[in-house]
């Protein structure tokens, strides 16, 4: 018997605290605080939408950078706040729909609720006196209200009509909050089992679909990575085009990949061709064309006459004239390992202090500028490197007469002399491009989703359900009307429309004579 | 014409149109200035043979009234002037006129004069005009900062998905203003009836509706908005998104404002359905949400880094 207090005492809290979790107050606080709770991602770099901002953040801010990444700042949207949130908004909304759902299933069969003694304590009454019957009054009053749910009641001398109509809105706001729920949960379930990763890859050069493809790579934590699609892809040719002349000379006009995929390792090649906007679809992945470049092919042949090294190296773009830096590591060269580093200028023109930049985005005068590194890359490390990062720490630059780095300056075609032996050509320059590779599976979910909640909130923001009562009483030779019409959602005080309606009832009678409010 | 004239012709018709709405605005200024001291029914006062107030507020009044009068016509015509501009910058880019920030800025605008007539029409809303027309003449003389020459659009920006999104959010974004201003005279008109004995009802304040009338306004606007708002937000937009980058949703900047907008609103929609909420606080959180919407408009181009913000 001791026992049972506490038991009772904390079903009570349950049921308290389930009561104060689905209150409409609690559903406008829970919502006020997910607006809050979004501002940050907003205004701090988001590893999810670009890791590099993060990484700068972190150098700018060393002291403040590790607190804020403690406190879930640079993942906001996946942080235990932001989720906590949002998980005890989406409880509350269940706990909202379900019973509602149930109220408005009776609500359906229930019929329009007797007329009140008082006409005169709603909100909106009137009345008028009329030669009319009270059955004709209310015949006139059916025929007014169109298409509500009306019941005619007559005692004695006395008619009441009672009208209820509007059923929609409530229909059209349970559909739009069970849509929020199904969009959260396509969501989450797109995310869960979905993936999304970069690859850079030059004409010419081709890509299956297997991690160690990819630049950068991420999935769901339900998403199986040894269940990649095995497509692959090869990119034959990129077009760039860009504006010629004009004030947004420079500016990019259209982009298109051109080349052929084969969808599954048995079945047979396939053109494609991806622009932006108009991506690829392969088993559920689809490619997007995200970014392009350069990618000049070097060719070095070491101081033992070798060649060492021959193949499109992509030089990332820094700026709108896509003057692009990059790397190129030479491990097979003989005596000694040797590296590269420098810049890559589409269109080169003298800049004021002599410095060359990139005047054009197009390759109109390609042009390689690098200093020259020997020694050890530190690949056998074992540590995963960057390849767009040259590791110096066991490599000693090549230094020209003046005292500055050596320096290697070619076009096009041009070959140069390395000072320690071997040489250096710059080839030919292709493009390159990259590709993202994402899929969200049943991604029509959420969409669908937003679609029925929308319809949803026009039904319920456009409907008025109304109770409307007719009341007739027989007054010697004339019959005193009483009308009465409560809004109940958005629960107006002052149907602006009882006028209208009133009119439109006493045409109907054929009366045209004056009402008292 | 070629194309260079029409850009001649659209850069001097959004001038003059923005000119044009500052002289309504000036008119409104007037019409809410000249009613200083008309009571709500000047006719009354006429009736009762005041002696303490003689023949000046009925002038006044009719001063106020014609005041009113210029402030609408001069609206109508930097519409026009300024329907001619947006047409003339749309045939000079040889595409829709709204694809950098000075575009969306001049054709908002247009969007904006169009709701606020069409309204004028169905629920006589002029009351809102000095508003209307302040902010109209301001956000136009600010675009004039962010003007770049008509010309094509990137490629990330070719998709009908942009015609509909922004299109979308246009009139959501006009819907959202009229709906503040209307919650800003709301506010006002309230506490006026709060706080205002009867005998010093006089001015302009008392010449508009009473605030049930204008609350009810506003929820309207604002009901009607909500959903373009959240077609525009989170059905167009994450398409255009899907299709340019391959993500519909990836709290890029923009998309974490859109979200905020729209949580905002709809925490007005609940607000006004919850006792101790409806009224003054629900007009407060639908001022907040124009203040979120603008944000994104504005800030989030300039101050922002994002995806979005090449949209400059
Ligand atoms: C993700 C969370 C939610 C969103 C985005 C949302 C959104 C909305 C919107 C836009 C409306 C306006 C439609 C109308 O007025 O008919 C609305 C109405 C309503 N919501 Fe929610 N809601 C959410 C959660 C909840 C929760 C948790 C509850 C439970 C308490 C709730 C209860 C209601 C009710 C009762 C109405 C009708 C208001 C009226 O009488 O006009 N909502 N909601």
């Amino acid at each position: 018997m001791t026992n049972a207090v506490p038991a009772l005492g904390q079903r009570e809290f349950t049921r308290w605290f389930w009561r104060q979790l689905t209150s409409m107050r609690t559903a406008l606080f829970l919502l006020l605080l997910l607006a809050i709770t979004a501002v940050p991602g907003s205004l701090y770099p988001q590893r999810s939408v670009d890791p590099r901002n993060v990484e700068a953040y972190f150098i700018e801010h060393p002291k403040s950078a590790p607190v804020l990444d403690k406190l879930g700042f640079f993942s906001v949207y996946t942080s235990p706040w932001f989720s906590a949130v949002y998980l005890l908004l989406l409880v509350s909304l269940v706990g909202c729909i379900l019973p509602r759902s149930f109220v408005y299933l009776r609500a359906l069969r229930a019929r329009p609720p007797k007329a009140p003694k008082n006409f005169s304590r709603l909100p909106a009454s009137a009345s008028f006196e009329t030669e009319a019957s009270v059955d004709d009054v209310l015949k006139a009053g059916r025929r007014t209200l169109g298409r509500a749910r009306v019941d005619t009641v007559t005692e004695g001398d006395v008619g009441e009509l009672r009208a209820e109509k509007g059923f929609l809105r409530e229909a059209g706001n349970l559909v739009f909050h069970i849509s929020v729920v199904v969009v959260l949960l396509g969501v989450a379930f797109g995310t869960l089992f979905g993936y999304r990763g970069t690859a850079i890859v030059a004409e010419g050069q081709g890509f299956s679909n297997t991690l160690a493809q990819y630049d950068d790579f991420g999935s769901g934590s339900l998403f199986n990575t040894d269940k990649l699609p095995p497509f692959s892809m090869t990119l034959d040719k990129f077009t760039a085009r860009f504006q010629l002349t004009g004030p947004q000379r420079g500016a990019p006009r259209a982009f298109e990949a051109t080349g052929r995929y084969t969808p599954t390792p048995s079945s047979a090649e396939r053109p494609f061709d991806i622009t932006v906007n108009h991506p690829l679809k392969i088993n559920g992945t689809s490619v997007y064309l995200v970014g392009q470049g350069y990618a000049p092919v070097i060719k070095v042949t070491d101081a033992q006459g070798h060649v060492a090294f021959d193949d499109a190296v992509p030089f990332l773009p820094t700026d709108p004239s896509y003057t692009s830096t990059g790397v190129v590591k030479v491990p097979d060269a003989k005596p000694e390992q040797l590296g590269f580093q420098g810049f890559f200028l589409p269109t080169a023109v003298a800049g004021k202090d002599g410095v060359a930049i990139s005047a054009f985005p197009a390759a109109a005068n390609p042009h390689l500028g690098l200093f020259v590194w020997h020694g050890d890359l530190g690949l056998d490390t074992g540590l995963s490197q960057s390849v767009y990062v040259l590791d110096k720490a066991k490599m000693k630059q090549y230094m020209g007469s003046d005292g500055k780095g050596f320096p290697v300056s070619l076009n096009e075609g041009q070959t140069q002399k390395l000072p320690g032996g071997g040489t250096i050509q710059y080839v030919k320059t292709l493009q390159f491009v990259r590709f993202q590779f994402s899929s969200s599976p049943l991604v029509k979910v959420p969409l669908f989703g937003v679609a029925a909640g929308v319809l949803g909130l026009i039904l319920s923001l456009s409907i008025k359900p109304r109770r409307t009562w007719i009341r007739a009483r027989r007054e010697g030779s004339r019959t005193v009307v009483e009308v009465a019409v409560l809004d109940r959602v958005p629960r107006d005080d002052l149907p602006a429309d009882l006028d209208d309606f009133l009119q439109r009832f006493r045409e109907s009678l054929g009366e045209t004579q004056e009402t008292t409010q | 014409m070629t194309l260079a004239q029409y850009e001649q012709i659209s850069n001097y018709a959004v001038a003059s149109a923005t000119v044009i709405l500052g002289l309504a605005f000036i008119a409104y200024v007037a019409q809410w200035g000249f009613a200083r001291n008309v009571a709500p029914d000047h006719a009354l006062v006429e009736a009762g043979g005041s002696t303490s107030k003689p023949a000046g507020p009925a002038e006044e009044a009719d001063r106020s009234d014609v005041a009113g009068g210029i402030g609408l016509s001069l609206t109508g015509l930097a519409w026009l002037v300024l329907l001619a501009g947006v047409i003339a910058r749309g045939l000079s880019a040889q595409r829709v006129p709204w694809g950098n920030m000075y575009e969306f800025g001049c054709a908002g605008i247009l969007v904006v004069l169009s709701a606020y007539l069409v309204l004028v029409r169905v629920w006589g809303i002029d009351w809102v005009g000095p508003i209307i027309t302040g902010f109209g003449m301001v956000v136009l003389g600010l675009s004039a900062l962010v003007w770049v020459p008509p010309g094509p659009l990137v490629p990330a920006l070719h998709s009908y998905w942009l015609v509909i999104h922004v299109l979308g959010a246009m009139i959501a974004g006009s819907a959202f203003l009229v709906g503040a201003a209307a919650s800003i005279l709301f506010l006002l008109k309230s506490r006026a009836e709060r706080i205002t004995p009867v005998d010093e009802q006089v001015g302009f304040l008392w010449r508009i509706p009473p605030s049930a009338v204008i609350d009810k306004v506003a929820y309207r606007v604002h009901a009607f908005a909500f959903p373009i708002w959240t077609f525009a937000a989170l059905i167009a937009g994450p398409i255009w998104a899907q299709y340019a980058w391959g993500k519909y949703w990836g709290w890029d900047p923009k998309e974490v404002w859109a979200f905020i907008t729209w949580v905002v609103y709809a925490c007005y929609l609940h607000a006004r359905a919850t006792a101790g909420w409806k009224g003054r606080n629900a007009a407060i959180i639908a001022l907040i949400g124009f203040g979120c919407f603008l944000f994104n408009f504005i800030g989030v181009n300039l101050f922002i880094p994002g995806l979005h913000s090449y949209a400059k």
